[in-house]
C-alpha cells in the first residue's frame, strides 16, 4: 500500500515560504489534482514530494515510511517516487527505449520490461526513435512509461498537458489517466486547468497562494464550493447579492431556493452573496407562462451542443451568463423569461 | 494622358526585359567566381607552403626532419595542448555550472571579470608572469595559456546549459541517480558537444601561439620554427615543420566545426521551457567564491599587477619608453590593421554573400576555405608569404601590402562571419518586395540589403582591425624593416627584460583586446556568437 500523506508542509526558496502549512492526503491508487493559479506553490509542492525541495516544516509520508519530516530528508533517487515534468524532459540523447530503461538496473535496460512499459503507452513501435522525431503527446507518454518502469510508489505529474494543443489534450488526458488506472499506482497532478482537475482525478485539491483552500472529489469541489474565489476560479459563477430567507435568497432573479455554504451562518434578513452556475439558469421565451424575470439578450456564443447566452437584467449591473442547450436559438435585443432550476449555494457576507 | 502613360510604362517594360536578361547572368557569374578567388587567395599560404616543402630534395626533408629533434619538439607541443585542454574543460565546465545553475551570490558580475581574461593577449599576460616572478618553461606557459583561454570553454558551456533541459536532471535523480551522476547522465550529454568544441578551440590557440611560449622559453613547434627561420640556413626545417603545424591546425578547426553541428542538433531536440531552479550550494559556497578569487587574481590580477609596478614605480628613465615611440608604434599599428581589415573585407564580401544567400556546393566549400585562416597558426601564415614573396613576387617583400595581405587572410573567418550574419538578416522578403517595386537585382542590392546589412559588416570590420593590432608572429615576420607594432615592440623589450619599458605596450594592448572581449562576452553566453568572435 503506498497512501501517500501530505503533513503541514511549509516550504520555499531562500527563506521566502512558497508554501505555508498544506495538509491532505492521497489514498492508495487513486489520482488527486492540485489545482491552483499559476504561482500558488503547486510546482513546489511537487518538488517537495519528489525530495528537490527539503522543506522547512512539516512531514511527506508514503505507505507509512516517512520521507521528509524534523531531521529526515530521503534523497529524490531513493524515494520510490516518479515524476513527469512539464515538457516530457526527455533525455535528448539516448533513444525512446533507453529512455524508458534509463532508472532500470543495467541488465534490463534494453529488455522487455521496458517494452512491455512502451506497448501500454501505446509507443511500442517507437522504441529506436529519437525524443527529437516525436510529437508532444508522443513525448508525454514516453515520460509516463519512464517514470512507471522502475514501480514507483507514486508519480508526480507536473503540468503534464499544458504544452499540447487543444485537441491532443484531451486525447492524452485519457491515455495517461487510463494507464494509471491499469497500474495501479498512486498519482498527483499538478495543474491551472480546472476541466482537466475536474475530469482526471479522483481527487482535487485546490491550492492558493501556498495555503489549501479545499479538498474534494471533483463533484464537491464544483457543487459546494467553499469560497465565493473557489466558485468563481472553478467552473464560472455567478455572484448575485440578495436577501437571506431560511431556504431561499430574495434577489435580482426573484425568490431562488438555496442552501447555506458549509461553515457559513445567517440570519433571516442578513445580506447574502448567491452563488449560481451558468447552467443553472434556464430560458424560455416571453410570453410562454410560468415564472421567471425578464431579461434583454446582449450576446449569444454558440457551440453547436450548448451555447452560453449573454443577458442584462434590469435590477443588477453586472450581466447574467447562462448556459444553454443548443436546440433553441436566442437572438440579441430579444427579451427572454430567466428562471433558476435548482438551489443555489449562499455566502454569509462578514 | 492615361492611355499614353499605359503605352510609356509598356514601352519601358519592353526595353527593359531583354536589359535585365542580359545582366541577371552576369551578376550570377561575378559572385560565384570572385568569391572563389577569394578562397584561391585565402588559400596561397597553405598551397605555398606545400610547394616549398615538395621543392626541396627528399634527403634533405628527412635530414631536416631528424636533425631537428622534431619529436621532442612533438612532445613538448601536444604534451602542452592536451595540458591546458584538459585544465581549460575541467575549470571551463566547472565555472559554467557554477554561474548558471547555483545560488551563487554575484553571478553576473562573476561572469563579466571570469570572461575578462579575454581581454589580456597571452603574450601580455607572459610579460606579466615573467615581468614579476620566477615561472618559466612548461608550467609558465602552461599558466599563461590555461589562463588566457578558460573562457573559451566556459562561455559556449554556459550557453549549453541554458539551452539545456533542467527537468531532465530533476528526472535523473528521481531515477535512482545521486546529484553528481544525474549531472553526468543527464546534463553532460547536452552540453557535451559545446564545451568539447570550447577546447578544441582552446587546443588550436595552445598550438598557434607564438608569443607566450617563446616568452617563456619553452621548446614548441611555433618557436622552433621562427628560431629555424632566423638561424637563415634551416629554411627547410622551418617549412617542414609548419606544414606539420598546419596539419595539426586543419584537423582542429575540422573537429571543432563537427561538434559545433553535434551541439546544434542536441540544442535542436530541446525545448526548455521551467527555469532551472538555482541549487543550494549551503558552506560550498565559500570555496566556490574563493576559487573564483583565485582565478581573477591569477588571469587578471597578476598582468595588472606588473603593469601597475611598473608604470607607476618607474625607476631608470633609461629603460622606460618615450612617448613618441609609443605613439609611433600606435599609428603604424593602427595602419597596418585598416589596412589588413580592408584586405579581410574585400575577400570577405564575395565569400560572405555567396554562403549567405546560396546553398551550394561552391558556397560551402569557399567558406570552408576562409576557415584556413583559423586553422594556421600566424607563424606559418608568416613564414609561407616570405617564401612567396620572396620567389614569386620580390616586390611585395618586406612591404606593408603582404602584411596586409595576411591579416587578411588570418581574421578572414571574423570578417566572413560578419558578412554572412548582417546578410542573412536581411528578410529575402524585403528584396523580393523590393523586386516587385521595380527594382534591378543591382538597384535592390544597393538599397535595401546592403543598406540594412551595412551597420553589422562595419561592425565586423572594425573588430578585425581591433583583432589585427595584436598579432605578433605573422608580424614579426613580414614587417618592413624598421616598423614596429605595439605588439612587436612589447616582444622586443620583454625579450631584453625591458619590463618599465614594455608595460605601456601591454597597457595599450589590453585596451585593445577589451573592446571584443566586453562587447561579445553577452552575446557568446547567450549562444549567439562564437567564442573566438572575442579574441
Amino acid at each position: 500500500m503506498s497512501e501517500l500523506q501530505i503533513r503541514k508542509i511549509v516550504a520555499g526558496y531562500d527563506s521566502a515560504p512558497v508554501l505555508r502549512g498544506v495538509s491532505f492526503t492521497v489514498p492508495h491508487g487513486s489520482l488527486t489534482a492540485v489545482l491552483g493559479p499559476s504561482g500558488s506553490g503547486k510546482s513546489t509542492l511537487l518538488r517537495v514530494i519528489a525530495g528537490l525541495n527539503r522543506p522547512v516544516e512539516g512531514a511527506v509520508v508514503v505507505g507509512g515510511r516517512v520521507l521528509s519530516g524534523p531531521r529526515v530528508h530521503v534523497a529524490p533517487e531513493r524515494r520510490r517516487i516518479g515524476l513527469v515534468p512539464q515538457d516530457a524532459a526527455l533525455f535528448p540523447h539516448l533513444d525512446v527505449l533507453a529512455n524508458v530503461g534509463f532508472g532500470l538496473p543495467r541488465a534490463q535496460r534494453r529488455a522487455t520490461r521496458a517494452l512491455d512499459l512502451l506497448d501500454m503507452v501505446g509507443m511500442g513501435a517507437f522504441a529506436t526513435r529519437m525524443p527529437g522525431e516525436l510529437s508532444g503527446g508522443q513525448r508525454h507518454r514516453v515520460a509516463l512509461a519512464r517514470a512507471l518502469a522502475t514501480e514507483p510508489d507514486v508519480v508526480l505529474l507536473d503540468e503534464p498537458f499544458s504544452a499540447l494543443d487543444a485537441a491532443l489534450r484531451a486525447e492524452v488526458r485519457g491515455q495517461v489517466r487510463q494507464v494509471l488506472r491499469r497500474a495501479h499506482t498512486t498519482a498527483v497532478l499538478v495543474t491551472h486547468d480546472q476541466d482537466e482537475a475536474l475530469s482526471m482525478a479522483d481527487q482535487v485539491a485546490v491550492v492558493d497562494e501556498g495555503r489549501l483552500v479545499q479538498v474534494g472529489t471533483p463533484a464537491e469541489i464544483y457543487a459546494k464550493p467553499a469560497s465565493r474565489w473557489l466558485a468563481q476560479f472553478i467552473g464560472g459563477a455567478l455572484v448575485l447579492p440578495g436577501t437571506w430567507n431560511d431556504g431561499t435568497v430574495v434577489g435580482p432573479l426573484g425568490t431562488v431556493p438555496a442552501v447555506l455554504a458549509d461553515g457559513h451562518l445567517a440570519n433571516r434578513g442578513d445580506t447574502v452573496d448567491l452563488v449560481l452556475r451558468p447552467e443553472q439558469l434556464s430560458l424560455r421565451t416571453v410570453g410562454s407562462g410560468g415564472e421567471g424575470v425578464v431579461a434583454m439578450v446582449r450576446d449569444v456564443a454558440y457551440f453547436g451542443h450548448d451555447a452560453v447566452v449573454t443577458m442584462d437584467l434590469p435590477a443588477c449591473e453586472q450581466p447574467l451568463q447562462a448556459r444553454v442547450l443548443g436546440d433553441q436559438q436566442w437572438r440579441p435585443d430579444s427579451e427572454v423569461l430567466v428562471s433558476v432550476r435548482s438551489a443555489g449555494l449562499a455566502f454569509a457576507r462578514q | 494622358m492615361q492611355p499614353a502613360r499605359v503605352a510609356a510604362a509598356g514601352g519601358s517594360e519592353a526595353t527593359l526585359a531583354p536589359r535585365r536578361r542580359w545582366r541577371a547572368p552576369s551578376m550570377r557569374l561575378v559572385l560565384p567566381v570572385s568569391a572563389v578567388v577569394a578562397a584561391m587567395l585565402a588559400a596561397i599560404p597553405l598551397i605555398y607552403l606545400v610547394v616549398r616543402v615538395a621543392q626541396a630534395d627528399g634527403p634533405q626533408i628527412v635530414d631536416a626532419l631528424w636533425n631537428a629533434r622534431i619529436a621532442t619538439l612533438m612532445v613538448n607541443t601536444v604534451g602542452l595542448v592536451l595540458a591546458v585542454a584538459a585544465a581549460c574543460l575541467v575549470l571551463g565546465v566547472a565555472i559554467a555550472w557554477l554561474l548558471t545553475r547555483t545560488d551563487l551570490p554575484g553571478r553576473r558580475a562573476w561572469l563579466v571579470v571570469s570572461s575578462l581574461a579575454l581581454a589580456v593577449p597571452s603574450y601580455v599576460a607572459a610579460f606579466g608572469w615573467i615581468a614579476t616572478t620566477d615561472v618559466r618553461g612548461f608550467w609558465g606557459a602552461f599558466l599563461v595559456l590555461t589562463l588566457c583561454n578558460v573562457p573559451l570553454v566556459t562561455l559556449p558551456t554556459i550557453a549549453a546549459l541554458r539551452l539545456a533541459d533542467s527537468a531532465s536532471e530533476d528526472v535523473a535523480r528521481t531515477l535512482g541517480r545521486g546529484r553528481s551522476r544525474a549531472f553526468m547522465e543527464a546534463t553532460w550529454p547536452q552540453i557535451r558537444p559545446a564545451a568539447l568544441a570550447g577546447v578544441l578551440l582552446v587546443a588550436l590557440y595552445v598550438l598557434s601561439d607564438f608569443g607566450s611560449v617563446a616568452l617563456m622559453r619553452y621548446q614548441a613547434f611555433t618557436w622552433a620554427i621562427q628560431v629555424a627561420y632566423e638561424s637563415l640556413f634551416d629554411r627547410t626545417l622551418a617549412a617542414v615543420m609548419s606544414v606539420v603545424l598546419a596539419a595539426m591546425g586543419i584537423a582542429l578547426v575540422a573537429a571543432e566545426r563537427r561538434m559545433r553541428g553535434a551541439q546544434a542538433r542536441v540544442g535542436s531536440t530541446v525545448a526548455a521551457r521551467s527555469k532551472p531552479i538555482p541549487v543550494a550550494l549551503g558552506r560550498w559556497r565559500w570555496l566556490a567564491q574563493g576559487g573564483l578569487v583565485v582565478m581573477a587574481l591569477l588571469s587578471l590580477g597578476v598582468p595588472l599587477g606588473a603593469l601597475a609596478r611598473y608604470l607607476l614605480l618607474r625607476t631608470d628613465t633609461s629603460t622606460t619608453v618615450q612617448p613618441g615611440d609609443l605613439l609611433a608604434d600606435t599609428l603604424s599599428t593602427v595602419g597596418l590593421a585598416a589596412a589588413g581589415a580592408f584586405v579581410a573585407l574585400a575577400l570577405a564580401l564575395p565569400i560572405g554573400i555567396l554562403a549567405a544567400r546560396f546553398r551550394s556546393r561552391l558556397a560551402t566549400a569557399t567558406e570552408s576555405a576562409s576557415y584556413l585562416g583559423l586553422a594556421l597558426p600566424g607563424i606559418v601564415v608568416g613564414l609561407s608569404l616570405v617564401f612567396f614573396s620572396l620567389n614569386v613576387a620580390p616586390m611585395l617583400y618586406q612591404s606593408i601590402w603582404m602584411l596586409a595581405f595576411a591579416y587578411g587572410v588570418l581574421f578572414l573567418p571574423k570578417a566572413v562571419g560578419a558578412v554572412r550574419s548582417s546578410i542573412v538578416q536581411v528578410e529575402p522578403g524585403l528584396e523580393d518586395v523590393a523586386r516587385t517595386m521595380g527594382l534591378t537585382p543591382a538597384r535592390v542590392w544597393a538599397r535595401v540589403t546592403a543598406r540594412i546589412a551595412w551597420p553589422g559588416i562595419g561592425a565586423g570590420v572594425l573588430l578585425v582591425a581591433l583583432t589585427a593590432m595584436k598579432e605578433l608572429p605573422a608580424t614579426l615576420l613580414l614587417r618592413p624593416t624598421g616598423t614596429e607594432t605595439l605588439a612587436t615592440s612589447l616582444w622586443r623589450l620583454t625579450s631584453g627584460t625591458a619590463y618599465a619599458a614594455a608595460a605601456p605596450y601591454a597597457l595599450v594592448l589590453i585596451a585593445v583586446a577589451a573592446v571584443p572581449a566586453l562587447l561579445l562576452t553577452r552575446e557568446v553566453a547567450g549562444g549567439k556568437r562564437h567564442p573566438e568572435e572575442t579574441l
